[in-house]
């Protein structure tokens, strides 16, 4: 019985993680094929990394969304880490209902009722207020944070409920003011989680195809807008490199991570 | 002394408004736009559609346009795009479950060493572009895919199945890139789960699967639910799975919505089909926000 049980655990989970990790192996691999048919190995090469270098409208397109990620997770952890703190600390208050489900709204709803939305109100806001003029790197911008800041509240709000409020209130009692206590005691214990809370909305924002449709405009194509058009009409080998090279940082930066959790923890 | 306490009414108010205004104004605004735009009508020009309310010397005219909502009850490839967009969610969320219950069972009984390894395993592809493992698919899936090849290598098929460009390649998408997302809400129940009630079910004398189905399965209700609506509501209205994987006749309403909007530039008729989405979404929606509240209030 008990090796029936064993033996079933271990094809669950080979199984289920060969179905999470063939793709993203084969992309890998498929990068280093020399044949120009993306699915049928002919030889180790390179060719498709020197040509992904020598691309320049998909390098622009990167350094774009590079730049707009990085504003993206810059505002989406500050203004997270504000309405996080209100959903965790501020107890109930009026409209408490409202506040949580435009909030975590995003986590959810489709896509594309996000970008029609967003890109409706700056339309209107355009023609109310003439201002933003027209669509670009700066409403995508915009879009991506409110997309963000859901997974940063996530994060930050149960962060801020598994700290130690003894701290706060020893802090309070001293006689220091609330703000304070946020910036000096609050702030320093989620750091951890705020970068994590960055980084995750960078991978989203560099990641999102359907919002930005939405919100670019001539001039803004960002990098999954581009690869985007390109992959609709089937396989393309740089494409190929370009993921395994994306791939390859993610994990050079997990294994960065593990490495420094694990110093600190010795 | 909490510090909700210690921020008297003006901090307090202080401290919520803002973000408070800010999803007022970047969340809810909009989507009352899109209802507001759903009942216009269509225009060539900028922006591509007619105000709703137009002051003429001194009279304010109030037109609505319901062209948007009749098309759509009375053409039935809309009702019917609706409809399979339902299925290809619920089948989706379905799977989801069948396949991610037994992996996050086996995660959660693990030893608590591999199990954070198991865990990591499974958060690790959302660091990866969703658009590039979807991407991997299609050269998995082709007919000269990867599949094919090692099936046709084992001696099992003789001609390749054509499975990229089905719904099949857009339920296998679908499931490969939402599996993550239920796997982690139910497994964060099943780790919490009070090991000593599984004892006694044994103790006194049930089976292991009869133990499963009476305690393990009950206690784990609200993360199936809380997974399952984490599949369901976003599949509904998904875009790049189908559009990549999906051939021509996959119906889905996210890729209708985005024909409408993109290639007809009919943006009143792409609001009314998000508009009547969102209504169709309201139950579970419902559901996710109730969870919410709920998750909130048991800290």
């Amino acid at each position: 019985m008990m090796r029936q049980n064993r033996l079933l655990y271990w094809l669950v989970l080979i199984l289920g993680f060969a179905f999470l990790y063939i793709p993203i192996i084969s992309l890998v691999v498929y990068s280093f094929n020399e044949s120009t048919l993306v699915t049928v190995w002919s030889g180790f090469s390179l060719k498709w990394y020197r040509s992904l270098f020598d691309d320049q409208v998909l390098l622009s397109a990167a350094w774009l969304s590079l730049k707009i990620a990085a504003l993206t997770a810059t505002a989406a952890v500050i203004i997270g880490t504000w309405a996080g703190f209100v959903l965790a600390r501020m107890g109930r208050f009026r409209g408490f209902s409202l506040y949580v489900a435009m909030v975590s709204a995003p986590l959810v709803i489709p896509e594309v009722v996000l970008g029609i939305s967003m890109l409706l109100l700056f339309v209107e806001m355009g023609s109310v207020l003439g201002w933003p003029e027209g669509r670009g790197a700066f409403t995508i911008w915009a879009g991506h944070v409110m997309l963000c800041m859901a997974y940063v509240v996530v994060i930050v709000q149960s962060r801020v409920h598994d700290l130690d409020r003894s701290l706060e209130e020893a802090a309070l009692d001293l006689g220091a003011p609330p703000l304070k206590v946020f910036f000096a005691v609050v702030l320093p214990q989620l750091a951890p989680a705020l970068l994590a809370a960055w980084l995750l909305s960078f991978t989203l924002s560099l990641d999102d195809v359907v919002i930005a449709s939405f919100l670019s405009g001539p001039g803004a194509t960002t990098l999954p807008l581009e690869i985007f058009s390109r992959v609709r009409l089937g396989l393309k080998p740089e494409v190929n490199a370009l993921a395994a090279i994306l791939i390859g940082l993610v994990a050079v930066g997990m294994a960065l991570a593990h490495w420094v959790q694990h110093r600190r923890a010795r | 002394m909490k510090l909700s306490r210690s921020f008297l009414p003006p901090a307090r108010a202080l401290a919520i408004v803002p973000p408070y205004l800010w999803l007022v104004l970047f969340f809810l605004l909009p989507f009352l736009l899109v209802v507001k735009i759903s009942l216009s009508g269509m225009q060539f020009g900028v922006p591509p559609y007619t105000p709703l309310a137009e002051l003429e010397e001194g009279v304010l005219r109030l037109t609505l346009q319901a062209r948007g909502y009749i098309m759509l009850f009375t053409d039935n490839l809309y009702v019917a795009t609706y409809l399979n967009s339902l299925k290809v969610a619920a089948i989706t969320t379905l799977a989801c479950m069948v396949i991610g219950y037994p992996i996050a069972y086996c995660i959660a009984r693990s030893a608590p060493g591999v199990r954070n390894l198991l865990l990591l395993g499974v958060i690790l592809p959302f660091w990866t572009s969703l658009l590039l493992r979807v991407y991997a698919w299609i050269g998995i899936l082709r007919n000269d895919g990867l599949l094919n090849h090692a099936l046709m290598w084992l001696g099992l098929i003789d001609t390749p199945l054509e499975i990229y460009r089905t719904d099949l390649a857009v339920y296998i998408g679908l499931v490969y890139a939402y599996l993550p997302f239920f796997i982690l809400p139910l497994y964060a129940h099943l780790v919490k789960m009070d090991m000593r009630l599984l004892e006694a079910a044994y103790d006194l004398g049930a089976r292991p699967w009869r133990a499963f189905v009476s305690v393990t399965l009950p206690l784990s209700r609200n993360g199936v639910i809380a997974g399952a609506m984490l599949v369901f509501i976003p599949t509904v209205g998904e875009y790049v799975i189908p559009e990549l994987l999906g051939g021509a006749n996959t119906l889905m309403i996210g890729r209708v919505m985005w024909t409408e909007f993109f290639n007809n530039t009919d943006w009143p008729m792409a609001a009314a089909v998000t508009c009547v989405m969102v209504l169709l979404l309201l139950v579970p929606l419902a559901l996710f926000q109730h969870n919410q509240v709920r998750q909130l209030e048991q800290r």
